[in-house]
């Protein structure tokens, strides 16, 4: 999602694999069960990166190796064997269910933290709470005055991130097409597509007529979030972390860590290590949503 | 010992030699390299679909329409503030100002060529687009204007710095002999001393222009990248999506090799030609001038 981010936490980790390497070759040669290896979806990489540093600085005989490359590659990695822990951002396919099986290997899941967008407007914009279908007539271009939403009389200016954003395509997939896979709908071609979150929320920062949406973590505290109602008639939700870990808020998901049977060893102290508040907090801090 | 004199001259004058083929040599290579990654896309792509107006290449639209207008009307807006705006300093560095401010000016203006262009696309989000937005009531002050805003800042200190070289090297007899004849300051500033640096003057243009439209960060932080087609001149004042930027944004992540990548190169060699021809079209400018001044001076 951030890309200095994930340099610096590469290069972070690059720093402390060399000086674990060195000291544990001072020590005792590692052995095979102490490394882990952990694939997958790129939104959770810089996550997956963090947890990995924190676990390594505390455990100097462990070490963890996180790539990403998407959740469908992690999978993959995990049918084949390459790895201990496969990251995804979404629910294994009953397809990949099958194959796994025909190759004795069983997917084992573990939710480990949870993503959820939150829709942001100006703290001057009257408008507080839409709902899901609203919103993607807004994005797609039917509703072009926030006077039809109930607001004032303003021009709607639409942000979302660049193309290429994991959040865009979890955007587009949930609230433009609204989970449909048949809906082709697309984003407005007014939409204007910034390159990073800093650059939204600048925008709605200062301007009332936009409208924009990024991870709960990045929103600060000036801006206005929308409450969202799932269907029409249905509550308007604001989003929480209370609201994300009930369910009730619509835009949120699961991030999800996959292993081959139930973990054993150096992998379950790990996962259980990722389910505890001191790792939690770590996820708060990156703009994803803990699970306690 | 003469020897050694001949030897050393025929290695420098050979080094000399290479680096001024080796500009040819880079050249080529990279427009080899533009073409090679950028034409299969129009193998991959229809011409219908390449040639829409539609961009959205994660669902494989590819209709670079949008984003070539967008370029272009980003810099025939710089070029519109970059040109009177350069050339009115140059003019005013080099005939009207005295010696001291003159020797102020001139390096404030070459600072300003040298601040980094995302310094100034800060600027453009946090006090120009707002600023905008206010004073020419637009829904969003991240429009095609903001972008040639901070464009024509940043292309004025390459044409002030190159046409006032040229208007400086105009020789004093030019002015002395205009004066003589009883002509105005404004008279002989425009009629005889613009003229005679003419070519050197164009030069600078044209290098602002090519910065301008080969600039990518400024533009993406400001013009909001809506590929949106711009056909009126009014779509200076709504979003805009340049090319530079379109690559900047997407080349990061997209997969080698594949179609989206191939279209990417091909805006690139688009890119490429554009600005060859600006070049062209200006030094062919240039040199009929010369000629001209050359007939006159015979």
């Amino acid at each position: 999602m951030k890309r200095p981010l994930l340099i610096g936490l590469l290069a972070v980790l690059a720093i402390i694999s060399i000086s674990c390497s060195s000291t544990a070759s001072a020590q005792t040669s590692p052995d095979s069960a102490s490394y882990i290896e952990n694939k997958g979806s790129d939104t959770i990489v810089n996550l997956a990166l963090a947890w990995a540093e924190k676990y390594q600085s505390d455990h100097a005989n462990v070490r963890i190796s996180v790539t990403g490359g998407g959740s469908g590659t992690g999978i993959a990695a995990l049918l084949n064997g390459t790895v201990d822990i496969a990251n995804a951002s979404r629910q294994i396919k009953g397809e990949e269910v099958e194959e796994a099986k025909s190759k004795g290997i069983n997917p084992v899941e573990h939710i480990i933290a949870r993503d959820a967008i939150a829709v942001i407007v100006n703290p001057e914009n009257p408008v507080s709470q839409l709902t899901l279908k609203q919103i993607s007539d807004i994005y797609s271009g039917k509703i072009t005055n926030w006077s039809e939403v109930g607001g004032e009389d303003r021009p709607v200016v639409k942000l979302s991130r660049e193309t290429n954003s994991g959040t865009h395509v979890y955007f587009l997939e949930t609230v433009l097409r609204l989970g449909s896979k048949e809906d082709k709908t697309l984003f407005s071609m007014d939409t204007l597509l910034l390159p990073s979150s800093e650059g939204i929320i600048a925008e709605v920062r200062q301007n009332p007529n936009a409208i924009g949406y990024d991870g709960l973590g990045y929103v600060p505290k000036d801006l206005k979030m929308i409450a969202i109602a799932e269907k029409d008639g249905g509550a308007y939700v604001l989003p929480s972390i209370e609201t994300v870990n009930d369910l009730t808020y619509p835009i949120a998901r699961d991030l999800y860590m996959y292993t081959n049977g139930e973990p054993a060893g150096i992998v379950k102290e790990y996962l259980d290590w990722i389910l505890s508040p001191e790792a939690q907090e770590i996820v708060a801090e990156l703009g994803f949503v803990p699970i306690k | 010992m003469e020897k050694t004199l001949n030897w050393r001259e025929f290695i420098i004058t050979r080094a000399i030699k290479a680096s001024g083929y080796s500009a040819i040599v880079f050249v080529a290579l990279i427009f080899f390299f533009l073409l090679r990654e950028g034409l299969p896309a129009l193998v991959e792509v229809p011409l219908s679909t390449l040639f829409s107006v539609r961009w959205y290449p994660i669902e494989s639209y590819f209709g670079i329409l949008p984003l070539i207008t967008g370029s272009i009307i980003v810099t025939i807006g710089a070029a519109l503030i970059a040109v009177p705006f350069g050339i009115g300093t140059a003019v005013f560095i080099s005939e009207i100002a005295p010696r001291w401010l003159r020797e102020i000016i001139k390096p404030l203006v070459e600072l300003l060529g040298g601040l980094p262009s995302v310094v100034l696309g800060f600027l453009g989000i946090l006090v120009l687009s707002p600023f905008l937005r206010r004073f020419l009531d637009l829904p969003t002050g991240l429009t095609a204007f903001t972008g040639s805003l901070l464009l024509g800042g940043i292309a004025v200190p390459t044409v002030v710095s190159i046409a006032e070289d040229a208007l400086d090297a105009v020789p004093r007899s030019y002015r002395e002999g205009a004066w003589a004849l009883g002509a105005t300051r404004w008279q002989t500033i425009w009629r005889v001393t613009l003229p005679a640096a003419r070519s050197g003057v164009l030069t600078g243009i044209m290098l602002g222009i090519g910065r301008a439209i080969g600039e990518t960060m400024a533009v993406m932080m400001v013009t909001g990248n809506a590929p949106v087609l711009a056909l009126t001149p009014g779509s200076l004042f709504s979003p805009a999506r340049t090319m530079t930027a379109t690559i900047a944004a997407e080349m990061g992540e997209v997969a080698n090799a594949s179609v989206h990548y191939h279209v990417l190169f091909f805006i690139g060699m688009v890119l490429f030609i554009i600005s060859l021809i600006v070049n062209i079209a200006a030094s062919s400018v240039v040199f009929r001038s010369k000629k001209r001044a050359e007939r006159v001076l015979s």
